[in-house]
């Protein structure tokens, strides 16, 4: 089997376990609305401050989930050692870890047309069809950013017993870059582009997607040879 | 296992010496700044420390490379060693810069993206130490410690370009056309002062890492044996 095709099975595979049990997606979806009223409730009815922090909780709702997502996507993989199991088919690592970070991408994705709806309606934006494509383009490619360095580091932690801690340990300082790019467009895109910033900072989304998908995947190999 | 070069002791004692030579110059011989006056003074310590933070956490990134190219633990002695003294220096950096900050900015700390950068980068080295200290089997802790390495080496670059990238409250880099003569001298040697003393401490922490392996290695039996507990087992 070429290395296309296994990734598309990986990729296959993953989605069709999550059809079935939905386990994920829902444990993700409710834990990032839980996420966004928290921090409604922690800013308080100040209609101005929560508009002006709106980007920022959205963004962070997706980062906040991004980690049950992420350690759920390798989790299922030590149970009964059906990761060995895979790379013995033989699986290359190289599709294992990009069908698994596709996966990771598709499952934070699937968030933007759940939470941002909520998020408009909890901070009270109101915005055009346009506005609203762009967000849920920049959700994707947000996801992409987080999801190469996640799949990476779940792969990791997932042999270990304080995954719990290690994940997050390793994960959010790597990804601050995507967060803060992130951030500051899905803000320009709720609150006006007046010097029309909004191409650069998705440039720089772009550039840190490019890097972290290249450099994950190629150490990926070391990281799975080693754990198998 | 070979005793340590007495070149490292004559490097690390003359990195002592060069940094109360530096610091003097800079505190009693080096002309007072023209706007920040003394405060200025800071920066004798505070440039040849984020230089050499820097600097190690980049050969940090290239002993992680070779430790995965090549699996000799000696490596992975190395990426430790320079990470732990790396971040000693990363620590040094951000207190020197918070002093500065309070003397000239006002406030103890600013969210000005070489100062975020560079707490970042902390955080990312820091993180690597951590995920260490979880593993036990050596070889998948000396892979994946050079892993989180080469990727946590990303922030790196960052934090050198970031004041010519985006709009920065921080200085861009001088150079010796922007800096005077005077100054240059104490500042240069403190940056040697502490890249001497960086190395040295760098090569004794690599060698107690070696001998912590060494030492794990050493089956149970054989240390019990060692100490005459074979009879209690």
């Amino acid at each position: 089997m070429t290395i296309p095709r296994q990734l598309v099975t990986i990729v296959r595979k993953d989605l069709l376990l999550e059809w079935r049990g939905r386990s994920r997606i829902l444990s993700v979806v409710l834990f990032g609305v839980v996420t966004l009223l928290l921090f409604s409730f922690a800013v308080g009815p100040d209609s101005v401050m929560l508009r002006a922090a709106g980007g920022g909780f959205l963004v962070l709702a997706l980062l906040l989930s991004s980690i049950l997502s992420l350690s759920e996507s390798f989790r299922v993989e030590q149970e009964q050692r059906a990761i060995e199991g895979l790379l013995l088919l033989p699986i290359d690592p190289v599709a294992l870890y990009y069908g698994k970070t596709i996966s990771n991408t598709l499952f934070l994705s699937l968030l933007a047309p759940i939470l941002s709806p909520i998020a408009l309606v909890l901070y009270s934006f109101e915005i055009g069809p346009t506005e609203f494509l762009s967000l849920i383009g920049l959700w994707v490619l947000s996801a992409a950013g987080l999801s190469a360095p996640g799949t990476l580091y779940a792969a990791m932690t997932s042999r270990l017993q304080s995954q719990d801690v290690l994940l997050p340990l390793l994960y959010f300082p790597l990804v601050t870059p995507v967060l803060m790019g992130a951030v500051k467009s899905v803000s320009l895109i709720l609150n006006g582009d007046p010097m029309s910033q909004l191409g650069s900072w998705a440039a720089l989304l772009t550039g840190f997607a490019v890097i972290y998908w290249s450099l994950c995947g190629l150490l990926f190999v070391n990281v799975i040879e080693e754990g198998s | 296992m070979k005793p340590i070069s007495k070149w490292i002791h004559v490097l690390g004692i003359t990195g002592l010496v060069l940094l109360f030579v530096g610091s003097w110059i800079g505190l009693f011989v080096a002309p007072s700044e023209r706007f920040m006056g003394d405060v200025q003074r800071i920066m004798y310590v505070h440039v040849p420390t984020a230089w050499n933070a820097m600097l190690g956490y980049t050969f940090a990134f290239a002993f992680a490379v070779a430790s995965l190219w090549t699996s000799r633990p000696k490596w992975d002695s190395a990426v430790t060693a320079t990470i732990e003294v790396s971040l000693l220096l990363n620590a040094l950096l951000l207190v020197q810069g918070s002093i500065w900050a309070r003397a000239t900015w006002g406030v103890w700390w600013d969210w000005d993206v070489r100062l975020t950068t560079s707490l970042i980068m902390l955080l990312l080295f820091a993180g690597v130490l951590a995920m260490r200290s979880f593993v036990q089997d050596p070889d998948r802790k000396a892979t994946w410690t050079a892993v989180a390495a080469i990727v946590a080496y990303i922030d790196v670059p960052m934090v050198y370009f970031c004041v010519r990238w985006w709009r920065s409250l921080h200085q861009v880099q001088s150079t010796p056309e922007t800096v005077s003569s005077s100054m240059i001298l104490p500042l240069r040697m403190n940056a040697f002062a502490l890249l001497f003393l960086g190395i040295w401490m760098v090569v004794y922490r690599a060698r107690l890492e070696t001998l912590r392996r060494r030492q794990d290695q050493v089956a149970e039996p054989a240390r019990l044996a060692s100490v005459g507990g074979m009879e209690d087992v």
